[in-house]
Formats: structure tokens, C-alpha cells, sequence
């Protein structure tokens, strides 16, 4: 990095946070913050069971009124997400269930009062006749026959099966080592600190339904609102206020939106609903959970030869809109491969339907599970082969050289050198010192491992991979506008919605790179239909790639506008002239971007005759040179301590060496991933949503579902490699999500080889005491029988 | 959630609470920082017509020195003990005990009655007082009982409090220098509830020994013949399982070792935070 770039606001500058100060002091607004005048408040009845029949709802007579079922909701279609695929079974989600419920949780009658314990006391009245049907718990058994059927037109529990073979039995033919593994993974709730909530009214001025919504995508809501209340999009307003986090659990139409919505313009009245933590834990545990039979071939020398793998995700109950159901385990078919080159390739997957929430993509989405299947698995095969993990993956990682690479998947790796990051990482941990302390063995008898993980995450993928899905949502060119205010600041309007990524500040480096304006000076208005071009918002790593592409196309058009009426005034070429610093020098003299502004809009008899009439506000629409993604990637090692009386795990240092292309801003990426590694970090070791065979969650406050805490998450170390990628403007790659794909991969392999000499693998996510506990049991039975 | 609705009276003094419970409808519980009682009202889990609200009870938010031991009002918080706002008893233990109970913003609320009150087997003070030897003064009007913390507990979150009393204080016997004492408790994280833990005092000025094990899904047990468990005469094994026979086997070898861990503690003089 240069000096010069050291101290621009630019990009590659560390900008504090412009959004810093609402957030830090507590002034932010939140779903919760919005009181309208004669507000009502909404509780949900909720499905006590996870399978059932309803025979009757029953209002209370005294509230009749202030009750709502499906039947009250005319013309309410439910939320359908299809996907183009073949063989795609189509699911109906209804907006209030009133034949069947497919999972606990599943909202059935909406209930209004003055206030949220008012209504809650009138939906205790509800009575509620169901008939329990058996439930499909166990995703491995939801194909068995004789299972009950989720969905009683479908021929199996499945909402898609996919399959892929290249080149598998030719390249399996002398392979020296054949590895088979088993892994789970395990069902997640993604608790963002702000849950879901919706806040809708009539306005009769523009008369249009407004609604508030803590979403991630207000077009996508927008789309979905319109289809499922079957009115036009005019008539309907989505804004986005400050969301608390979202992860991928706010990238959803929910069913409590389309309620609201319909209750609103039905009654005249604001109506509100905010999701409490134990809707959110008992009715929305959504993501992560899979199941996967992997099969590595390889040579003698530790050369991968084929990978094999059956791969079963536990889809929930319907088809979430707009991702659908299938987006999981067909993700897992094509990114399995993961950063390595091999000859041989098959992959089947299914996609299963349960008696459980409908499955959202998380922060990540398949590659956590996929990232933990195959490096742990490549491990395992390390010691077949008695090479080192360090060894069998600089064998196969793709190299430099072949950049940009199509794996076996099809996937276009645009840039990077993977094996460098291998080595960094590896140089970063002082192996030696490690291994030498292993032998040595700790005081307190703890035992002491490490382990390696390496991904790449695909980012800012766009309509040639979207499209294939068939899915209600396919990106297509991402649009900003960028608009001059008279005194010289900038207004920048972004379809995108921010919601912990710092776009107000990124956005702003951007437009602050391309014109020179102070980002202090630079305003972000994002999270609103009525006041950003169309986009399907913020998720899978790419509003650094696609907002920032189209924000600086924009500018760049500003850009040759402004220059344009300064070369008039200055008397040069508009060619020569630079913006910086909030002016427009050219040679010879410069001008203020303000008086540029002053002059457009204020002062237009001094503008020149042949002057732009589109003025000083733009809208450009940007996609990447081939929309395939920008493919970050990194390298994680964790070094644990595994007592082996307790089952626990100490993380006792953990790095991380990655390439996110140019960074625009590099602390926020390192925040990014600081908060991306302490989900994995929860993946790997806390988070776990168990269900009873009958479909009941076990867990309903967070006394029982464990998130890390600020002890359980180390000092990380980051380190930053840059390669640009070709295809972005800057040459920045999505980066959102890598922090929480590999943490589970290199935890499990450093417990792995801290365990090494008591037999003892982990299979299964996550490595609770429990679990290692009973597997400390087995092997200890195993080597007694042995013995 | 949202609570269901109940009527709310702050008491003054712990005899004013006494009375207060007594006229209210049947249900009323005391509640002073509401670390427990108040997420149970917010599930509706606990659904009490009235609260008499004791954390601003005069007489039950000092600590009194009464030569053999203190008296610790029920109102004092986990963070006065932590923080020595008000006198430890111990030679730290108390402290010590305090700083790793949930996290500092319970501890701000979280008071020491509450919590006994509470009787959550998995509780902190539940097992280190009772190892400790500690009572509770229970007020009834203007009458005082005093019950061994040995006797306070019924069962799981169950305790012989009748509707209508108040755990007013606690009464701790002060410990010498000469005294030991360990503490082990195994958490899933930092601040969690306890999955399993155990206790060890050792006073021979008092001739006491004790060792308790806690965490047990029932009140804590005090263990038969410690004497012959800390010179290695009984396996571990066979006393966990003849203490509390109902664990599970994940729950039996987290019980051993946090036996084992608290007899090394007391036994070697290490610093009694030294543990998971």
C-alpha cells in the first residue's frame, strides 16, 4: 500500500465507521424503536406440534374480533419458492396454517391487541383441536419407506435429489488409499441480536400499504408481498430500517410479512409484531444441518484421485421463498470440491423434507458443512497416507499458475494463490513449536492439536449462476444511483440494505475513490423500495463487489459530467481534469465540487450551452466482466487443548490468513471476519438445535442454546493477501462469509490430532463434551476388548 | 413473550414483605434482582398474581458482623460480594465464588436470597454456602427462623419456605486463616450454568471437613466420610455414583472430575478460580 493511499479516504483506507455514531450511542432505529400512533401489537398461536391435522381453531368468544385465521385473510395466497430444477417437489407455505402444520412454530392465528401481553393473553385463549400425526425428525430416515409424508401429494420426503458423475470410475482405477467418513452437522438457529419484526400501515396519502420490515431484501419482500396479497407493487412500500444482523435469516418473505400486511390494510391501523427470542429458537432453528457419507481415492503419494459423497441436508418443512429448498444441497454438489483439483467426481444429494422449520442459507450457507466434510476427510486421509496435512493439501490445491482455473464443478476461479496461503498459515503457527510441545505433553494433561482448514468462498455470483437455480430471485445488473446536492455532498441510493456490513462507510470510499469527495460528505440512503433502484439485496458476499461496481459506475458518469462543466469554467480540456479533495483541478486552476453543484442547480446561466440535461444525478446498472463470482478464499488453523477427562476443547490460538482481492475498507473486513469466525466458532463447538422424536425443539432460551461468548472466541490473527481479482472494479471479491466457513474444519482437525494417539475421531458437529466424552468411552471399550 | 399480568408492591423491610405476602393472592412470590424470576415471567412459565419486590428492603441490603460470622442481608448482590462492598466471611472464597456466577450484569441484580430461594440445584451459592455451612434467618412478620442451608432445600427449585416468608439474610460462619477450600464447577461456557461442580472445606480450628457435590439436578448432597474420600480410601467413582446414583454417565465422569479437581484444590492450596 502506498503512502498516498495510506491517507486517502479512498479505497484500501481504514475509514472509521461513518454509521459508528447512531450505532454506538444507542440512537439507532430498530424494528422495535418504531411506535406509530394507535399502533396494535400482534402475538402469533403458534403449532405446539411438529405434525398435526387441525380439526378446529377456536376463537374465544369474548375476542372474536381481535382474532385472525386463514380464512380470515381473504385472498391471501400462501408463499410457494419453486425452483427450476428438474424433479423439484413444489411446497405451499401457508401464511397461517389451516389444514395442516409441518413444525412447531408454524404460525396458525393471529391474534391483536393495545399491547404484546394483551395479545399474547388472548392467543392462550385460542383453543386449538389438532390431530398429532407422527413427525419426520431424523433427515437420514425421511426417505425410509412408511415414513409419514410431510406433504401427502409428494411420493417421498423429498424436495429434490440431484446427482453428478465426472469422470468417477476412470479416475478411481489405482487409487492406493480409499478413506470413507461419516460427518453430521447439526441444525442451527442463526441468532442475529436483533430478531425479525414488522411494523405495517395504510397511508392514506399515497395510499399504499408501508411496510417496516427487518429484512435484508426490500425489493425481494416487496415482490414476494405483492404476489402473495395479490395487489400491485405501486401499492406497496418496504422499508428496511437499521437491521440488527442478519446472516441470511432476514433474506426471507415471512408469513408473519404477508399477516401484517393484510391486517393492516384490512384495519386501518399500524400493526406490529416483534419476533421474541423464543419464536425465534423454537420455531426458527433454520440452517446448517447436514448429513454426509464422503469417500476420498487417492495415490500413494497423496495425490487426490476422485471424491465421492452422498449428501443429505435436512430441508424443513417447505420451500423458503425466495431461496427455495434446494439451494442448500445443490450448493453442496457444486462447491464440494472445494480449492483442489482432481480427475474423478460424483456427488449425490437430497434435499429432505421435514417436521422442522424450512431451512434458510446461513452466513456461509453450504460451505460450513462442506468445508468440515472434506478437510476433515482430507485429513484422515493424511494419516492413511502417513503424509502431513500441510503436505496433502499443497498437493492439491490448485496452483497460480492455472488462474484463472475451471475445477471439475465447472466454477471459474478468477485469481489468487492458494498455496501461498497455505504456506503463510502454516508459517504463522510456528508448526515446529507446536509439535515440539505436543511431545512434551501438557502439566495439566490436557492434550494439545492442530489443525489446518482451507476454502474458497464464491461471491457476487450473478444471472448465469442464479439463473440455472430457476429461483424467484435472480440478480441481474445491480444499480446506484449518485446524486450532487446543490453545496457540493453526494446522495448515493442502493437496492442493497446494510446491516452490519458498514456499507455507509464502503459505499462511500467508493463514490470518495472515483470523485473526491469527503465520505463525511456522503450519504447512503439504502433499505427502501421508494428510494433506491430495484435489487435483490444483500446477501451471498456481494455488495462490495455489485453495490460498489454500480456506485462507482455511477460516479464515473458524475464524474465525466462535472469535469465537464469544470473544464468549461476553467478553460480546459475536461480530459485533464482530476477530481480530489472535493475539487476539480485542471491545469491551470480549479474549482470546488461545490461551486460545480451551486452552478447546476442554482446558478444554470453559467453552465456551458452543450452541457448534459440529465443533470447531476445518475443511475447506472454494473455487472462483473463474467458474473461466475469473485472466489476469496482462505486458510484457518486452530491449535486446541482437548482435556480428556472433560471432553472440553480450549482454543488456544487461531489464525487466519486470507485473500479478499483489494480490500476497500480492511478493518471492516477484518471485523467481517472476526464476527464470520465466532459463528464457526459456535458451529464448531455450542451451537445445536436438538428435537425430540416427536419434533419438539429442546431449546427455547439461549440458557439452552449456547452461543460463544466474548471468552469462548480468541485473539485472532488476521493476515490480508490482495490478489485483485480480474473480474471486480477495484479488484475487490465478496468476503462476507468466509469467517464462518472454516472454523468448524480446523477445530475438528486440531481435536483430531490432539486425540490421535487415544483413537479417538470427531465425526459430528458440534464437538460438545458430551460427545467427546462418549467417544472417549467407545475407544476405551474398544482398546479393553483389544486388550 | 410478555408476562401475564400481577400486581407489584415494594416492601421496605423484610418483616413488610412478610406481610405483604401474606394478604396477596395466592401465588404472590417475592422477587428482588429477577434474574430468574423475571425470564420465568416472560415465558409465563411463572404466572404469580402479585410480586412484593424485596431489592430495596432496608434491612435486607446490608452485610452485619456478629463476631462468629456475618450476616449477609438477602438483598445483597452477587457484585457487592465480588466487588467487597461488603465483608467476605472468607478469606475470599465468597468473592471468588461470586465473580464467576453468570455475568457481571446478573450479578449487578442477581441477589443472594434470590438466589437460594430460587433453589436452582445448578446455582452457585445453593452449593457454596451449604458446604460452607451457611443458614438462612427467615422472617415471618416480625418472627425469625433460622434453617441450615442442609435443610432449606426440598428438592429441585423447591425449598420449606411457606408462602408467606422471606429469606431475610444469611447467616456465614467466618473462616480462619488455617481453613481450605475448593470450588470446581464444569461449564459449557464461561457464565453458564453449572453442569456439574463440588466443594471442599477443610477447617481444623473448627474441626470441620466437608465435601460437597453439587449440581446434581437435586440439592446438593454432602458426602459420608470425607475424611477417608480425601486420603484416597474411596474411589471417586463409587462415591459419585453412591451420592447420586441417578446421573447420567456423561454426567457421572463431569461429577468425578469436578470432585477430584476441588480436592486438589483445597489439598494443594492452588487459587480456587483455577478450573475450566
Amino acid at each position: 500500500m502506498s503512502e498516498a493511499k495510506a491517507t486517502s479516504e479512498g479505497v484500501g483506507s481504514s475509514v472509521l465507521r461513518l454509521e459508528d455514531n447512531r450505532y454506538l450511542r444507542g440512537r439507532g432505529r430498530f424494528i422495535a424503536d418504531i411506535r406509530l400512533p394507535a399502533m396494535l401489537d400482534v402475538a402469533f398461536v403458534r403449532s405446539p406440534l411438529a405434525h398435526a391435522r387441525i380439526r378446529s381453531i377456536g376463537k374465544p368468544p369474548a375476542h372474536e374480533s381481535s382474532v385472525f385465521v386463514m380464512a380470515d385473510l381473504e385472498g391471501v395466497q400462501g408463499i410457494r419458492a419453486d425452483s427450476g430444477l428438474p424433479g423439484f417437489r413444489s411446497s405451499v407455505q401457508p401464511v397461517l396454517a389451516s389444514e395442516k402444520v409441518r413444525h412447531v412454530g408454524e404460525p396458525l392465528a393471529a391474534c391483536i391487541a393495545e399491547t404484546r401481553a394483551e395479545a399474547e393473553d388472548i392467543a392462550e385463549m385460542v383453543s386449538l383441536d389438532l390431530d398429532e400425526l407422527p413427525a419426520v425428525v431424523e433427515m437420514t430416515r425421511a426417505r425410509d419407506p412408511g415414513m409419514p409424508l410431510v406433504h401427502e401429494h409428494w411420493s417421498e420426503n423429498v424436495f429434490l435429489e440431484t446427482s453428478v458423475d465426472t469422470n468417477f470410475d476412470a479416475a478411481v482405477q489405482g487409487a492406493a488409499v480409499v478413506v470413507k467418513r461419516t460427518f453430521r452437522t447439526a441444525r442451527q438457529s442463526m441468532a442475529p441480536m436483533e430478531g425479525r419484526g414488522v411494523v405495517a400501515y395504510w397511508d392514506n396519502v399515497a395510499e399504499q400499504l408501508v411496510v417496516y420490515t427487518s429484512t435484508q431484501m426490500p425489493h425481494i419482500v416487496r415482490n414476494g408481498l405483492a404476489e402473495c396479497l395479490g395487489v400491485d407493487q405501486g401499492m406497496i412500500r418496504v422499508i428496511a430500517p437499521d437491521v440488527g444482523g442478519g446472516f441470511g435469516y432476514k433474506g426471507i418473505l415471512l408469513s408473519e410479512e404477508v399477516c401484517l400486511a393484510y391486517l393492516a390494510m384490512k384495519l386501518k391501523r399500524p400493526m406490529r409484531w416483534i419476533e421474541d427470542r423464543r419464536e425465534h429458537l423454537t420455531g426458527n432453528a433454520n440452517c446448517r444441518e447436514h448429513h454426509y457419507e464422503i469417500t476420498g481415492y487417492a495415490a500413494a503419494d497423496g495425490t487426490l484421485l476422485a471424491i465421492d459423497c452422498d449428501a443429505i441436508v435436512d430441508s424443513g418443512a417447505y420451500s423458503a421463498y425466495p431461496f427455495s429448498a434446494c439451494l442448500e444441497a445443490a450448493q453442496v454438489a457444486s462447491i464440494l470440491p472445494g480449492p483442489y483439483q482432481f480427475p474423478g467426481y460424483r456427488c449425490r444429494t437430497w434435499s429432505v423434507c421435514t417436521n422442522k422449520p424450512p431451512i434458510l442459507p446461513f452466513r456461509g450457507v453450504a460451505r460450513t458443512g462442506v468445508c468440515f466434510a472434506l478437510e476433515v476427510l482430507l485429513d484422515a486421509m493424511a494419516r492413511e497416507l502417513k503424509i502431513s496435512p500441510h503436505e496433502i493439501r499443497r498437493r492439491n490445491l490448485v496452483r497460480p499458475d492455472q488462474m484463472p482455473f475451471v475445477n471439475i464443478t465447472k466454477k471459474i476461479f478468477d485469481s489468487g494463490d492458494y498455496v501461498e496461503c497455505l504456506e503463510r498459515t502454516v508459517a504463522a503457527l510456528d508448526l515446529p513449536a507446536i509439535r515440539a510441545r505436543q511431545a512434551a505433553g501438557e502439566a495439566d494433561g490436557r492434550k494439545i492439536g492442530v489443525g489446518l482448514a482451507i476454502f474458497c468462498e464464491q461471491g457476487a455470483h450473478g444471472t448465469s449462476v442464479y439463473s440455472g437455480w430457476g429461483i424467484p430471485m435472480v440478480p441481474g445488473f445491480e444499480q446506484a444511483t449518485a446524486r450532487l446536492t446543490p453545496d457540493g455532498g453526494l446522495e448515493l441510493r442502493v437496492g442493497v440494505q446494510s446491516h452490519g456490513q458498514s456499507l455507509e462507510t464502503t459505499l462511500a470510499q467508493i463514490a470518495n475513490e472515483v470523485l473526491g469527495i469527503a465520505p463525511q460528505r456522503i450519504k447512503v440512503v439504502h433499505g427502501d423500495t421508494a428510494l433506491t433502484p430495484y435489487s435483490t439485496g444483500t446477501w451471498g458476499s456481494r455488495c462490495a463487489v455489485m453495490a460498489g461496481g454500480a456506485v462507482a459506475a455511477a460516479c464515473d458518469v458524475l464524474s465525466s459530467r462535472l469535469r465537464k462543466i469544470a473544464g468549461h469554467l476553467l478553460q480546459v480540456d475536461p480530459e485533464t481534469i482530476v477530481l480530489a479533495d472535493g475539487m476539480a483541478r485542471g491545469a491551470g486552476g480549479e474549482l470546488s465540487i461545490r461551486d460545480i453543484g451551486n452552478i447546476w442547480y442554482r446558478r444554470p446561466q453559467d453552465l456551458p450551452a452543450d452541457v448534459d440535461p440529465a443533470g447531476l444525478e445518475v443511475t447506472q446498472g454494473y455487472k462483473t466482466q463474467r458474473d461466475t463470482g469473485t472466489f476469496s478464499y482462505a486458510c484457518h488453523a486452530a491449535v486446541v487443548a482437548v482435556d480428556p477427562e472433560l471432553g472440553s476443547i480450549e482454543i488456544l490460538d487461531y489464525k487466519i490468513v486470507e485473500d479478499g482481492g483489494v480490500l476497500i475498507n480492511p478493518m471492516v473486513v477484518d471485523g467481517q471476519i472476526y464476527g464470520g469466525a465466532a459463528q464457526g466458532i459456535g458451529t464448531a463447538l455450542f451451537e445445536e438445535m436438538r428435537y425430540d422424536e416427536s419434533g419438539q425443539p429442546m431449546a427455547a432460551t439461549f440458557a439452552d442454546y449456547h452461543l460463544p461468548g466474548a471468552c469462548e472466541v480468541p485473539a485472532i490473527s488476521i493476515e490480508h493477501m490482495e490478489f485483485p481479482s480480474p473480474l471486480s472494479r477495484f479488484g475487490q471479491k465478496g468476503i462476507g462469509e468466509g469467517g464462518a466457513i472454516g472454523p468448524p474444519a480446523a477445530i475438528a482437525n486440531a481435536v483430531n490430532d490432539a486425540l490421535t494417539p487415544l483413537g479417538v475421531e470427531v465425526d459430528t458437529l458440534p464437538m460438545t463434551p458430551g460427545r467427546l466424552l462418549a467417544k472417549f468411552a467407545l475407544a476405551r471399550d474398544k482398546s479393553e476388548q483389544l486388550a | 413473550m410478555k408476562p401475564v399480568r400481577f400486581e407489584y408492591a415494594p416492601a421496605a423491610t423484610a418483616a413488610a414483605a412478610s406481610v405483604l405476602l401474606a394478604r396477596a393472592a395466592d401465588g404472590a412470590k417475592t422477587i428482588a434482582g429477577g434474574q430468574s424470576l423475571g425470564p420465568m415471567l416472560n415465558l409465563r412459565l411463572a404466572r404469580p398474581p402479585a410480586l412484593v419486590d424485596v431489592s430495596q428492603a432496608t434491612d435486607m441490603r446490608t452485610a452485619r458482623d456478629e463476631g462468629d460470622a456475618i450476616l449477609y442481608g438477602g438483598a445483597v448482590t452477587h457484585a457487592e460480594i465480588e466487588d467487597g462492598d461488603v465483608p467476605d466471611a472468607t478469606p475470599g472464597w465468597l468473592a471468588s465464588a461470586a465473580r464467576r456466577i453468570a455475568y457481571r450484569a446478573v450479578r449487578n441484580r442477581g441477589t443472594i436470597a434470590g438466589s437460594l430461594a430460587h433453589a436452582d440445584p445448578a446455582a452457585d451459592w445453593v452449593n457454596v454456602l451449604t458446604a460452607l455451612g451457611g443458614h438462612v434467618v427467615i422472617a415471618r412478620g416480625s418472627t425469625l427462623r433460622t434453617v441450615a442451608l442442609t435443610d432449606f432445600f426440598t428438592g429441585p427449585f423447591a425449598t420449606v419456605l411457606e408462602h408467606d416468608e422471606v429469606v431475610a439474610g444469611v447467616r456465614v460462619l467466618k473462616r480462619g486463616a488455617t481453613a481450605r477450600w475448593g470450588y470446581w464447577k464444569f461449564c459449557l461456557k464461561a457464565g453458564d450454568f453449572a453442569k456439574a461442580s463440588a466443594a471442599v472445606l477443610l477447617d481444623p480450628d473448627r474441626k470441620e471437613t466437608r465435601i460437597l457435590l453439587g449440581a446434581i439436578e437435586q440439592p446438593p448432597v454432602l458426602l459420608t466420610d470425607p475424611s477417608a474420600i480425601l486420603e484416597g480410601r474411596r474411589s471417586l467413582a463409587d462415591v459419585v455414583r453412591q451420592a447420586a446414583p441417578h446421573l447420567s454417565d456423561e454426567s457421572r465422569t463431569l461429577h468425578i472430575a469436578a470432585l477430584r479437581r476441588a480436592i486438589v484444590l483445597a489439598t494443594s492450596g492452588a487459587m480456587p478460580e483455577v478450573g475450566s
